[in-house]
């Protein structure tokens, strides 16, 4: 009898497939990779932010004109359309534009003209630039393919002062990206301390931390933002503003993070395994960083990711009010300042481009954390 | 035990299948069995055998992307159209948000759920919810529904049912939040009780209680009981007659005398085995089912039991399926060590 | 409807509710009085006061003033005074319901905060509803038919809306209008209602124009709340009360909103009173970019000019809305969901 139930069992042993041991000894991490890999259009939104911060990098090499360069000469130049094919065959090219001044306003509006073609290229040779600070190049991804010709090309058009959009978009996309990335890693280590503390020892000290993070949760965003930002002064240089704004978003931000710890920390601190931790010795410390930190890292990080689109609307908000990051830096709210009314909205349309990106990227961060929050959490499916 | 006219309720060959994207799961695989009025049917496998898909596919509550496919479900009634004598309705045939199938559910076959905990809603209390049972059915006046609702749990054994009424199913304790799901269930006086893992959730003392109850219940009103479980002392207990299913198929069916005493079935002889006694032998491990139930999506291909079977024949039971055939006067197993008759496919 | 919402009356006699509701009524003061603290430290906060920034004004527009005529109107708007004496100051007029003169436009606050007060009223109410009203069903619609087409296209919808920015989408919808239809949609009046008194003109002429600021204003909140309700709903689908109540024999659209949505809305009903703050501070840029003479470009303009009574007066009452906000929320949702009760026992 006993030797027929073995029999069974190196039967039924066979059986059971070699994927379900896989499974059983990948680490938490390959886990999280595989569940978010099946979502693909959290895949896709992954890869479109790896391009976007790619712009972050290098913006110089995606421009291909001095972002800052005025010439009211050459105000509200239309986009110019890109034509991939002329008579010659493959020959990518972009209309010249034409000029003539409007007699009642006196100012100079533009046109394409297709008779005159300025030949484009991928990674020709423009302007000098540090990469990084590191090393020096004159490589850009798309210009004009002869840079002494007279003719620019202006991919998005250009604003009221002359300025090529296209360009300045690259810079403004190095801002608003860092900008969100930076303030919600400040307000993620606020969270994590703040809401750690409160959620680990309890007690008096997370009803203080409660009562505060609800009184600042009660007052409104808006007069705070514009009280701290109307508090600096107006001769700070761009570099500091940007520091403070930063700042200021994440000290308005931390207060979700941490809530969102807290909880985690109250429900993980009723676990059985923490118990067996506390009962084998182990100090505070290590229990936290080493039993309950793991266990909501996948959390905090996907929380993040959706908290960032968050920081960059508020902070696109706040410069298009003309309260946030100044000119002359650049970013979205600074470059949709532009457009701020339907005059000029109507007038040169192209300026609303950097809306466009803002939602973009937005979208791209809610679609990328919302799959790697479906991924991290293990009673999903 | 009422046998003489047809069975209350006849399933044949009744197939439900879930079809999911990463493939089909065939839950419910070909069961036929007969349940009389009056009689406490015992439906007995382990977890994921299929046994609440098939009561499930009976009340037509199978949830998307489950669907039957092949089969009967007959349902012995009197005739609607006036005329004396009963007709056969096919549940199986019934549109599934019907008006049919709707009048069916909770007036002619009811649901004892699971737990009663989660089978109420925690924001309506019991008497809405019970009241709501009784009104579904039967067209009288609200402040009669709720006498009804209010005897219903006298019935039951609900002390001070007036006050319960206006309670919310958090507020009461295990034992009488089990006793008002069963009076929900029995406020129309079903012909056919299905008891869906009644005991599974309760404690040994209220499970003793309950039972007593059900059975002092179905004697009263001569309903007949499709009772659930993976315990076999309660089905020794409630049961007179038993099926035994596993992976969505039918092993053994048969008098409760039969399939204790005298079980054909090499699965029902593990079964039966490997309940812990007071009698066995000290120190010696507790006799187990070898392997374990196969995914559902990789089962196996003949019997369903061979790879756990000691007395497989090798090149029969990997090959083909046994059918269900009668051994003896009521009791009906398939396995191919008592015939050769299998399921055609 | 009392089948949908069955709210538990009895509650206002138990002493727990009542107790409940005196507490926080009795803190309301004591936060107030953080509250003026708080916001009269953020009034003061950025360097210089009123004056530097309307000498600065006239600076810049070529005017000026001499330095006696600057002391003069300090002395006059009181800023001459060590700041904790402006604060004491200042709440001794506060409690006294003096909400205290404007300093730019030299009138009282209150004026005119209430002149403003209808518009903001009722553009929040219009994009409410409008968020509601579409919101919800949809919610509903996504969770029941689960990955269709229709479900797609919403989810596509919802997150563009929530991308989106309210005032780009206000300034793409201005765009489309002035560009396709030579329409001007800015502002809420037509130009011969814009400075009259209230009649019914007026008021019908608000009605016309109100409806795309209230949509754009509602986008973003209708986005996000049909993915909410869709979640929500979504979890409760597949718990056992909604079998029990398919097995009961309800009707399925009935069985879903009395049980599941019922439950789904409960932690969604939890967030209505946040709206009430959003009066103020979530039109704030869309009411500049469009032209609306609701609270928020007030608001806006007294922040950066520093008048201080303006201000503190529209921050004061947008921090009292927030907290009885806070207390209509707690409210409804203990009403709503009565296992708010098992807390604290």
């Amino acid at each position: 009898m006993a030797d027929e139930i073995h029999d069974a069992d190196s039967l039924s042993s066979e059986l059971s497939s070699k994927d379900e041991d896989r499974v059983s000894v990948a680490s938490n991490w390959k886990l999280v990779w595989w569940r978010f890999r099946k979502n693909r259009l959290a895949v896709a939104s992954a890869i479109v932010l790896l391009m976007f911060y790619a712009v972050v990098l290098v913006p110089d090499f995606f421009s291909n004109q001095d972002p800052e360069a005025t010439d009211a000469f050459l105000a509200f130049i239309p986009v110019q359309g890109i034509s991939f094919f002329d008579t010659t065959g493959f020959n990518p090219s972009v209309p010249d534009v034409v000029g003539k001044r409007n007699p009642v306003t006196l100012k100079m509006q533009w046109a394409p003209d297709e008779t005159v073609r300025i030949p484009i290229g991928l990674f020709v040779r423009g302007y000098k630039y540090k990469v990084l600070s590191l090393f020096e190049t004159d490589i850009h991804l798309i210009d004009a393919k002869d840079p002494k010709s007279k003719g620019r090309p202006h991919f998005l058009g250009t604003d009221r002062l002359g300025r090529d959009q296209w360009s300045r978009m690259m810079f403004g996309t190095r801002t608003s990206m860092t900008v969100g990335l930076v303030a919600v890693g400040l307000s993620m280590i606020l969270g994590v301390f703040l809401g750690g503390i409160s959620g680990y020892f309890g007690g008096w000290m997370d009803m203080v931390i409660q009562r505060v993070i609800e009184l600042l949760q009660s007052l409104p965003t808006i007069p705070i933002w514009l009280m701290m930002t109307a508090a600096l002064p107006q001769d700070w240089r761009p570099e500091r503003v940007f520091l403070a704004i930063t700042i200021i978003l994440a000290f308005i931000g931390w207060t979700t993070l941490a809530r969102e710890i807290r909880g985690r920390f109250l429900s993980l601190r009723e676990e059985d395994f923490i118990l067996a931790a506390e009962l084998a010795g182990c100090s505070h410390l290590r229990i936290i960083l080493r039993h309950m930190v793991p266990a909501f890292t996948s959390h905090i990080i996907a929380a993040s990711t959706l908290a960032v689109p968050v920081m960059i609307i508020s902070e696109t908000s706040l410069s298009f009010l003309g309260l946030g990051i100044r000119p002359p830096a650049i970013s979205w709210g600074v470059l949709l300042q532009e457009a701020q009314n339907i005059q000029t909205v109507a007038l040169a349309p192209w300026l609303m481009f950097p809306g466009l990106v803002v939602i973009i990227a937005v979208l791209a961060f809610n679609l990328a954390g919302d799959g790697l929050r479906d991924a991290a959490d293990p009673y999903g499916h | 035990m009422n046998t003489q006219n047809g069975p209350l309720l006849s399933v044949r060959d009744l197939k439900t299948y879930f079809m999911m994207d990463e493939g089909v799961v065939k839950a419910v695989d070909g069961v036929s069995f007969d349940v009389h009025a009056g009689q406490i049917f015992g439906i007995v496998g382990e977890s994921g055998c299929g046994k609440s898909v098939t009561v499930k596919s009976i009340l037509r509550i199978v949830e998307a992307p489950g669907k039957i496919v092949h089969g009967q479900i007959l349902l012995r009634r009197s005739r609607q159209d006036g005329t004396s004598g009963e007709e056969e309705l096919d549940l199986a045939g019934l549109d599934a948000r019907g008006q049919e199938i709707r009048s069916i559910r909770g007036a002619q076959i009811a649901l004892i759920p699971q737990e009663p905990m989660a089978s109420f809603s925690p924001v309506h209390t019991i008497g809405n919810q019970i009241i709501e049972a009784i009104m579904l059915h039967q067209s009288i006046g609200r402040k009669a529904a709720r006498n009804l609702a209010c005897d219903m749990l006298k019935d039951v054994g609900v002390p001070m049912p007036e006050r319960r009424l206006d309670e919310y199913s958090w507020q009461l304790s295990g034992g009488l939040r089990q006793r008002a799901i069963i009076a929900m269930a029995l406020s129309c006086n079903p012909r056919l009780l299905i008891a869906d893992e009644p005991t599974t959730a309760v404690d040994v003392t209220t499970q003793a209680q309950v039972l007593r109850l059900l059975r002092q219940l179905q004697r009263e009103r001569n309903s007949a009981i499709i009772f659930i479980t993976h315990d076999l002392g309660v089905i020794a207990q409630m049961a007179s007659f038993v099926m035994v299913m596993y992976l969505g198929l039918v092993m053994e069916q048969g008098p409760v005398d039969d399939i204790f005493h005298a079980p054909k079935h090499p699965y029902t002889q593990a079964l039966l085995r490997s309940i812990p006694s007071v009698s066995s032998q000290p120190r010696v491990s507790l006799p187990t089912i070898s392997g374990s139930i196969p995914h559902p999506f990789n089962k196996p291909s003949g019997c369903p039991f061979h790879p756990r079977c000691i007395k497989r024949i090798p090149g029969k039971c990997d090959v083909r399926t046994p059918a269900l055939q009668a051994v003896g006067e009521q009791q009906l197993v398939s396995c191919f060590l008592y015939h050769d008759a299998e399921v055609s496919a | 409807m009392t089948s949908v919402f069955p709210v538990s009356l009895s509650f206002w006699e138990t002493p727990r509710m009542l107790r409940f509701i005196i507490t926080r009524l009795l803190l309301l003061p004591l936060l107030m009085l953080l509250f003026t603290v708080v916001v009269f430290a953020l009034v003061q906060a950025p360097p210089g006061d009123f004056l530097t920034s309307y000498v600065a004004m006239l600076a810049s527009s070529g005017s000026s003033m001499d330095a006696a005529q600057v002391e003069a109107l300090k002395q006059q708007f009181g800023l001459d005074q060590p700041v904790h004496v402006r604060y004491l100051l200042w709440l001794g007029s506060i409690v006294r319901g003096d909400l205290g003169l404007s300093l730019e436009y030299q009138r009282p606050s209150s004026e005119l905060i209430g002149e403003r007060m209808l518009v903001t009223v009722l553009l929040a109410l219009f994009a409410f509803a409008i968020t509601w009203i579409v919101a919800i069903p949809a919610g509903i619609y996504a969770a029941m038919h689960k990955n269709t087409a229709l479900d797609y296209i919403f989810a596509v919808l919802n997150y563009i809306g929530v991308a989106t920015p309210n005032f780009m989408l206000a300034l793409i919808l201005m765009w489309v209008a002035f560009s396709n239809f030579g329409l001007m949609i800015t502002g809420l009046f037509s130009p011969e209602y814009t400075q009259a008194p209230w009649s019914l003109g007026r008021f019908i002429d608000l009605l016309k124009h109100i409806w795309l600021p209230a949509i754009v204003l509602g986008v973003a909140g209708t986005a996000r709340l049909t993915r909410i309700m869709r979640a929500n709903l979504l979890d409760e689908l597949n718990k056992p009360y909604v079998v029990t109540a398919r097995a009961k024999g309800m009707p399925e659209w009935k069985l879903v909103t009395k049980y599941p949505v019922r439950l789904a809305l409960s932690p969604i009903i939890s967030t209505v009173g946040w709206y009430l703050p959003q009066l103020f501070s979530g039109s704030l840029i869309v009411a500049t970019v469009m032209n609306l003479p609701n609270i928020g470009p007030l608001l806006l303009r007294s922040l950066i000019q520093q008048d201080m009574y303006l201000a503190g007066s529209i921050l004061l009452i947008y921090c009292m809305l927030t907290i009885v906000g806070t207390l209509i929320s707690d409210i409804l949702l203990a009403l709503f969901d009565p296992r708010i009760q098992m807390e604290g026992t």
